[in-house]
């Protein structure tokens, strides 16, 4: 190989990459500030979280639907207004002012108690909610059950309804011409307990004031949650994935252009005075290939290093293997420009199919969103494409915290995937000028 | 058409796209210090041909000898002792004058101090040293048509291969990019030089090749190509009175001796096969319709007219 020839066109290709200063803002300001803003989206950091609106229409009004009312505005997790009634409710959901409404239905209070011991129809608690915000509702319906569990239950076991409940079910049982005598002489004497239980927690001191029963059915658990990343502490980053992603795509963004380059040196005649010199053509294209590749990786360190010194993203796991991913990713960049000038005709054509290509691979290559978030089979199906493999690498890497065993399959995988792309290249090229 | 000469030679070069064949078992030869116009209309196959003497396309039959030893694909360095000036500005407009010829220097092995004054000397060629610094996008059409030039000849190569240098440059940038070659033909360089501008063949080169749809039709010096093809001498009048109709201008045209005629802005152009036994007869015509002259020239046989003889159409016809 001409050395000499190859380093001066990698040198006039960085020349003419700094010599637009546009082109090198848009190549570098472009992703941190895309990665600036999805990271913050999805940063994760609950305890900075809002507190979920909610409203409540109590149609009810009795002493229960009050009480749990009373347990959710005193949630932390959430931000509960009373308003008038179900339609109320609904117009202010339907207006995005709330994420969910509960409507407490009449005769909430008494029906939940009778449906707690008998087979009485069970009040039905409607939970409106905003269709965009699916994940709090299901927060606001666990919050939800809980409060009414607790309050229910206490009610059936220790409060002046539950008694009469109680009595009413015993009495029932004791008539019912279709239970097994074995069964009522069972489910009486539970009834019977049940009542004895009732009456001693109704004397000032009783059962309900130590616990037990009487101070109803509590969740037998409690929940911690613990995001799982690199070691125990370190909490999750967003901007760590959310740089990978966009480095990712602007490296190929900025490869595209490498590519149309030579479309755009192929018009203008410069092609022809390249092509006359005596260098063999494939140092011409190793040359692009090899420069597109510096700034690749140029991109890549500018955006991650800015993530780190702004945004906290750290290498958690190994710093060889990050760097061997960078490495492999411009590598397959540069290899993509130069097959992008193999296959293109005009630049403009080129350019724009090659854009809509770059961010169909970003997207599904889990640029944007986790591909964990994929359907499995599309999850599946994504682990084709390139981007797929570096942007799970450098998870790995990075908010994972995983050893080099992690980086490497996805530096191979890139590496194959910039050889395909170089045969391609080779195969499709138009050598000769007419 | 045996080449004559050792520098740049072509033997029976076709090339063939599809059903279209470019360039048709051309023949030609370059000696030192000669220049050798290339004259063809668009379409004719000039740029074709240029492409295969500097090694861009291969040939399907016939062989180009740079300095006597056959130019192969899988030697590119024997394309050292060729310059090529494409018909394209193949400049980076980005960069400046001396960072694009440094590039192309390069390129042709040049490093260091000999880098340095190749770009120096190329730059002081072309008269553009003082801009050696300014980007390219700074410069007018003619200036960079001369460093066109220039990034083409950094490497002081023995043969130039000029495609249409001259394209869209003013009258005053065209003289000096005329100068330049002379300068180089003086010092020993062969060049080809491609164009359908017959003014610019005629003045400019030693010898010239017509050539039309891929195949060469006539090879010689200017006089000689019209002596060979008795092209017809040209007379040029201005008309300060004339009668009113065109029958003035049939009885001119019915004149024997006389080719054609056309009439134009108070100027009328006769083709005639020979000036000194038929000038006289178009004069008494003229004098006979009472046709008045306030000047007279004729000019010998062109290119222009001995394109016509040969193709049958006008050189920039499309």
């Amino acid at each position: 190989m001409n050395a000499r020839a190859f380093s001066a066109l990698v040198r006039k290709d960085l020349a003419l990459f700094f010599s637009d200063r546009r082109a090198v803002l848009l190549s570098l300001a472009a992703p941190i500030a895309i990665a600036a803003f999805f990271g913050f989206l999805f940063s994760g950091s609950s305890s900075e979280s809002a507190p979920i609106a909610l409203l409540v229409a109590d149609e009810d009004g009795g002493p229960l639907s009050r009480e749990i009312a009373a347990r959710l505005s005193a949630d932390a997790a959430l931000s509960v207004r009373a308003v008038s009634g179900a339609s109320e409710a609904r117009e202010e959901v339907r207006k995005g002012k709330a994420a969910a409404a509960v409507v407490f239905p009449k005769d909430f209070s008494g029906g939940a108690v009778k449906a707690f011991f008998g087979r009485e129809a069970r009040p039905e608690l409607r939970l409106l909610h905003d269709p965009t915000r699916g994940a709090e509702a299901a927060m606001v319906r666990g919050i939800l059950t809980q409060h009414v569990m607790e309050v229910v239950s206490r009610e059936a076991f220790s409060g002046p309804q539950g008694r009469i409940v109680a009595e009413e079910s015993l009495s029932r049982v004791q008539s019912d011409p279709n239970l097994p005598e074995r069964d009522r002489k069972v489910l009486s004497d539970l009834l019977r307990s049940v009542i004895s239980w009732q009456d001693r927690a109704a004397q000032p001191g009783g059962e309900g004031a130590s616990g037990g029963p009487a101070g109803g059915l509590r969740v037998p658990f409690t929940t911690t949650l613990e995001p799982v990343t690199s070691r125990k502490g370190v909490s999750y980053n967003g901007y760590a994935h959310s740089f990978a992603g966009m480095a990712v795509q602007f490296i190929l963004m900025a490869a595209i252009e490498f590519g149309v380059g030579i479309l755009v040196e192929r018009r203008s005649g410069i092609w022809r005075r390249l092509r006359a010199a005596p260098v063999r053509p494939g140092v011409l294209l190793l040359s692009r290939g090899a420069s597109g590749a510096l700034l690749s990786l140029l991109i890549f360190l500018v955006c991650m290093g800015f993530g780190m010194a702004v945004f906290g993203v750290r290498i958690r796991g190994s710093a060889a293997g990050f760097l061997a991913l960078g490495a492999a990713y411009s590598v397959m960049a540069g290899a993509f420009g130069v097959m992008l000038a193999a296959l293109g005709r005009t630049p403009e054509a080129t350019r724009g199919l090659a854009i809509f290509a770059v961010l169909l691979l970003v997207m599904l290559g889990g640029g944007w969103v986790p591909a964990i978030l994929f359907p499995a089979w599309l999850n599946r199906a994504t682990l084709a494409l390139p981007t797929r493999w570096a942007v799970d690498g450098l998870d790995a890497v990075t908010w994972r915290g995983l050893g080099l065993g992690s980086a490497l399959p996805a530096a191979g995988v890139l590496l194959a995937f910039a050889l395909l792309f170089s045969l391609v290249a080779a195969w499709r090229f138009r050598w000769e000028e007419a | 058409m045996e080449p004559r000469a050792t520098a740049l030679a072509a033997k029976g070069l076709t090339k063939t796209y599809g059903n279209l064949t470019a360039v048709d078992g051309v023949s030609l030869g370059l000696a030192p210090g000669e220049i050798l116009g290339l004259l063809g209309p668009n379409g004719a196959g000039k740029t074709t041909t240029v492409s295969l003497l500097a090694g861009l396309t291969a040939p399907d039959a016939g062989e180009v000898l740079l300095g006597g030893e056959v130019l192969r694909e899988d030697r590119p360095e024997a394309k050292g002792s060729l310059g090529l000036v494409p018909q394209e500005l193949a400049l980076y407009e980005a960069l400046s004058a001396e960072e694009n010829l440094r590039l192309f220097g390069a390129l042709y092995g040049l490093a260091g101090k000999a880098l340095t004054a190749a770009v120096e000397r190329g730059l002081r060629f072309v008269g553009l040293w003082d801009r050696a610094g300014h980007k390219v996008r700074t410069f007018s059409g003619g200036m960079k048509r001369r460093l066109n030039l220039a990034a083409g000849l950094l490497h002081d190569p023995a043969v130039l291969l000029l495609d249409e240098p001259t394209v869209g440059v003013d009258p005053q940038s065209r003289n000096a990019i005329f100068a330049l070659l002379e300068d180089l033909k003086s010092r020993g360089k062969a060049l080809l030089y491609t164009t359908h501008y017959m003014e610019e063949a005629e003045r400019l080169c030693d010898r010239i090749v017509i050539m039309d749809h891929g195949r060469i039709l006539a090879e010689g010096t200017a006089a000689s190509l019209s002596e060979k093809l008795a092209a017809p001498a040209r007379l040029c009048a201005q008309i300060s009175g004339a009668p009113e109709g065109s029958a003035w201008i049939e009885e001119v045209r019915s004149v024997p001796g006389v080719r054609g005629v056309s009439w134009e802005n108070g100027r009328l152009v006769a083709d005639l096969a020979d000036v000194t036994a038929h000038l006289p007869g178009v004069l008494e015509a003229l004098r006979a319709r009472g046709v008045r002259l306030s000047s007279l020239s004729t000019e010998g046989p062109g290119l222009e007219a001995v394109f016509l003889a040969l193709t049958g159409r006008e050189l920039r016809d499309p």
